[in-house]
């Protein structure tokens, strides 16, 4: 018998989005200097709306008001003081949550009972857990001096997520902040600058300038600001630190990754295969610390596989708004091709690929989940980050090759260990480069820990009480 | 019910002969299972829990589950009325509405079968009876196979045993093997489900291994819970023993139903249930001969939103049987 899900559409109606969108200087919106570009829905290619492209003048501008809001207000607050516009902030974002995931799930492409379930509710986590330090600073180990105006460049993955881990601890410890949104995904972020007013943040404190890669380095090249706080990719993160290199800036950048999920024989089998599923397809594998290298124990590879693609089969590809949808969009027409262009060379190269049987949409950006078996540490699908719902296997036989591949990666974000013997977990997890590593799950995120990667995937920590040492001297 | 491809089943009686060969072959291939992680389960039932089930989806789920519903009372106070009484709700759920389904079976003590099954007839509702010293199980085996006996000549289709917890716990898994394997052998043609108790067992490790040790026995059905013991079913645990018979049914060939029992009272948790079966041990399984919920209020619950769906209106209780 078959039971198909009637479609469950989340409403639209909630959202309003604007014909078009200024840039957030000053507690206002303005027009931007710039050639507007538009943001399209991922799902659909329906334009969304137009968005103002900040020049260098408007990030000059941006920066300006944060200096003024940074020397007159907001550094002569009181940490309770401020922790009141963050307790604010955080209580406003679960007002409108709906809304919020709704708007991300159009402007992203993700399903929307990730943005509904997950991005959403740590959003307003990370406001307030860090409202809970902004009055306990002198505790924290790193000083109470905030650095003054923060630069911010955020990617398109979790567009408002990112927003919170970059925003909230800087307001927290006392700067101000310009962030600058990705250009595919700008909306969630001009309702956060719209949430800021409701809230009665003093203007100035927090500015937000839409763009693309010009608008971001002007930002980070101006004189103005501080610190420079960037999530991305690791050739921009490369660019970014030799721009400031020999300036009195400080960084901290949150690259990409390659992480190695390891499965040992004596795993959980059915939940590790959850953790495979949730480490590579969770918002369509568009995550840096995403578990791209599947490293399975060679005597149980067979099974692990024959159960991963069973669960691959049984995962919802389709419009994000359904609250059914597993799967989503990919979030642009550049980042489908680039997929698209490792999976040829991981084909070419001599893998074996499956993908799940799913019918995709005809209009928009989709990419079925695919799972690469027969894959070496020789192949590029192996190495390079592919940003997308594309698994590399490899198998190993001990634990010490396991520990070498899995370390052999110029990434170093995260990393899985699935196995029921708790030493093991403990013995490996030592051994692993990686900024984070999961025992027995993946992909699970909490303000209270801090995240952040090991050589080419950056330096600096974000979350936890190691997120406050960015943002305070 | 069971459905069994001869080549494999020959397989199965292999296996069974190895690992039952004694308590320490036995007790090394339970062990020997893959373990079961506590939050991953939890955390995969709760994301199946999410799913949202409308409109012809939900149609399809309401009455699927009236299907499934093994309609019970297992009270000291039962007699002979109360059961002719919930005897004919299980024909007819819904007098108002002739194109409402019968539920799978009603569920009594033994010595109620015959008057269950006065009412019953060929109606194609089947009589379940708990037996084996239903609910602690706590008897000498000659009693538990009478009990057993008397029940499947009363008239009873399906019996439903309980394993003896307390020899499972203390590992003597060899024991708990024997004791269903006779039970089996006592049902006759009758089918057999296998209660765990799961509440007692409490660890999703002993969830799995149970499964397996009953589905070997012979089990045509693995069912969470009496009923009498909190917590009885729950998502995660049913869906640990739906992934037991998935890959049983992949070892062996054979196909072993699953019944959660027990704390299932509204339909919305009902279609939960359903959502698990379908997308963790498939299709196959949606269908009353291999999936059944032990519920007596569930009925109601489901029942009413039924009417809700097919008139766009909510009725009050009154609207529906009490028994």
């Amino acid at each position: 018998m078959v039971f198909e899900y009637a479609p469950a559409p989340e409403s639209r109606s909630i959202v309003d989005i604007k014909p078009s969108y200024g840039l957030f200087i000053g507690g206002e919106f303005v027009d931007g200097g710039g050639t507007s570009f538009k943001t399209v829905n991922p799902a659909t290619e329906e334009v969304l709306a137009e968005v103002a492209e900040a020049d260098s003048d408007d990030v000059d501008r941006a920066v300006k008001a944060a200096r003024k809001a940074y020397d007159k207000v907001w550094s002569k607050l009181s940490g309770a003081e401020r922790a009141k516009y963050l307790y604010r902030i955080a209580r406003i974002i679960q007002e409108r949550s709906r809304e919020l995931a709704v708007l991300e799930s159009i402007d992203n492409g993700k399903p929307i009972k990730e943005s509904r379930d997950v991005d959403v509710p740590l959003v307003a986590a990370h406001f307030f857990y860090y409202a809970g330090w902004a009055d306990k600073l002198a505790y924290a180990g790193f000083g109470t001096t905030p650095l003054g105006v923060a630069g911010q460049v955020i990617p398109w993955n979790f567009p408002l997520l990112m927003l919170a881990w970059k925003i909230a601890p800087a307001l927290a410890c006392g700067n101000t902040v310009v962030l600058k949104p990705a250009e595919t995904t700008p909306l969630t972020a001009l309702l956060f600058a719209e949430i800021c007013q409701q809230a009665d943040l003093p203007p100035g404190v927090v500015n937000i300038v839409t763009g693309a890669g010009a608008t971001g380095q002007a930002l980070v090249e101006h004189e103005g600001i501080d610190k420079v706080a960037f999530t991305g990719s690791t050739d921009v993160g490369k660019a970014i630190a030799r721009a400031v290199a020999g300036t009195e800036k400080r960084v901290t950048l949150e690259l990409g990754g390659k992480a190695a999920n390891i499965v040992f024989d004596d795993a959980p089998i059915d939940q590790a295969v959850e953790g495979i599923v949730n480490g590579i397809f969770f918002n369509q594998g568009h995550v840096c610390c995403a578990g791209s290298r599947l490293l399975v124990q060679e005597n149980v590879a067979d099974e692990v596989l024959a159960r991963l693609k069973r669960r691959m089969a049984t995962l919802r590809v389709g419009d994000p708004l359904d609250k059914n949808t597993d799967v989503g969009a990919i979030n642009s027409a550049a980042q489908l091709a680039r997929i698209r262009e490792l999976s040829e060379i991981g084909a070419a190269e001599g893998a074996e690929a499956w993908s799940a049987p799913c019918d995709l949409p005809t209009q928009g950006y989709w990419f079925a989940p695919t799972v690469f078996t027969g894959v070496t540490q020789a192949h590029r699908i192996a190495r390079e980050e592919i940003f997308g719902p594309v698994l590399s296997v490899l198998t190993f036989r001990t634990p010490a090759e396991a520990v070498e591949k899995a370390n052999n990666t110029p990434y170093g974000l995260s990393a899985g260990v699935w196995t029921e013997k708790g030493s093991r977990i403990l013995k490996i997890a030592d051994k692993l480069r990686a900024g984070v590593v999961w025992a027995n799950t993946f992909n699970k995120f909490d303000p209270t820990s801090p995240f952040g990667g090991y050589k080419e995937s950056g330096y600096g920590r974000e979350g936890g009480r190691h997120g406050l040492e960015a943002y305070l001297r | 019910m069971t459905a069994t491809s001869p080549t494999r089943a020959a397989d199965l009686d292999g296996v069974v002969s190895d690992v039952t060969r004694s308590d320490a072959t036995l007790r090394r291939f339970l062990h020997g299972l893959p373990g079961v992680d506590q939050v991953g389960a939890e955390a995969r039932a709760a994301g199946l829990g999410t799913r949202s089930i409308k409109t012809t989806a939900k149609a399809f789920a309401l009455d699927l589950a009236i299907r499934m519903v093994d309609l019970t009372t297992l009270e000291g106070q039962d007699t002979p009325g109360k059961v002719r009484a919930l005897a004919a709700k299980a024909m007819r759920p819904d007098p108002a509405d002739p194109t409402c389904p019968s539920t799978a079976a009603v569920c009594v003590y033994p010595d109620m079968v015959a008057d269950v099954k006065q009412v019953l007839g060929d109606s194609g509702v089947h009589i379940a009876a708990v037996a084996t010293a239903f609910p602690s199980g706590r008897a000498a085996m000659d009693i538990k196979l009478a009990d057993t006996r008397d029940a499947v000549e009363a008239g009873a289709d399906e019996i439903d045993m309980v394993i003896d917890r307390g020899a499972f716990l203390a590992g003597r898994y060899l024991q708990v093997f024997e004791e269903i394997a006779a039970v089996r052998a006592a049902c006759g043609d009758a089918h057999l489900k296998v209660i765990f108790e799961t509440g007692e067992l409490q660890t999703y490790d002993n969830v799995r291994r149970a499964s397996w040790l009953a589905m070997l026995a012979g089990a045509h059905f693995i069912k969470t819970s009496t009923g009498k013991v909190q917590p009885a079913a729950t998502l995660p645990v049913t869906l640990v023993m739906l992934e037991a018979v998935r890959d049983f049914r992949e070892t062996t060939g054979q196909m072993v139903g699953v019944k959660p029992a027990g704390g299932i009272r509204t339909a919305k948790d009902a279609i939960k249930y359903l959502v698990v079966v379908n997308e963790v041990a498939g299709s196959d399984w949606l269908d009353p001969d291999w999936f059944r919920f032990g519920a007596s209020t569930l009925l109601n619950d489901l029942l009413m939103q039924r009417t809700k769906m097919t008139t766009g209106r909510y009725s009050g209780p009154d609207y529906f049987t009490l028994d």
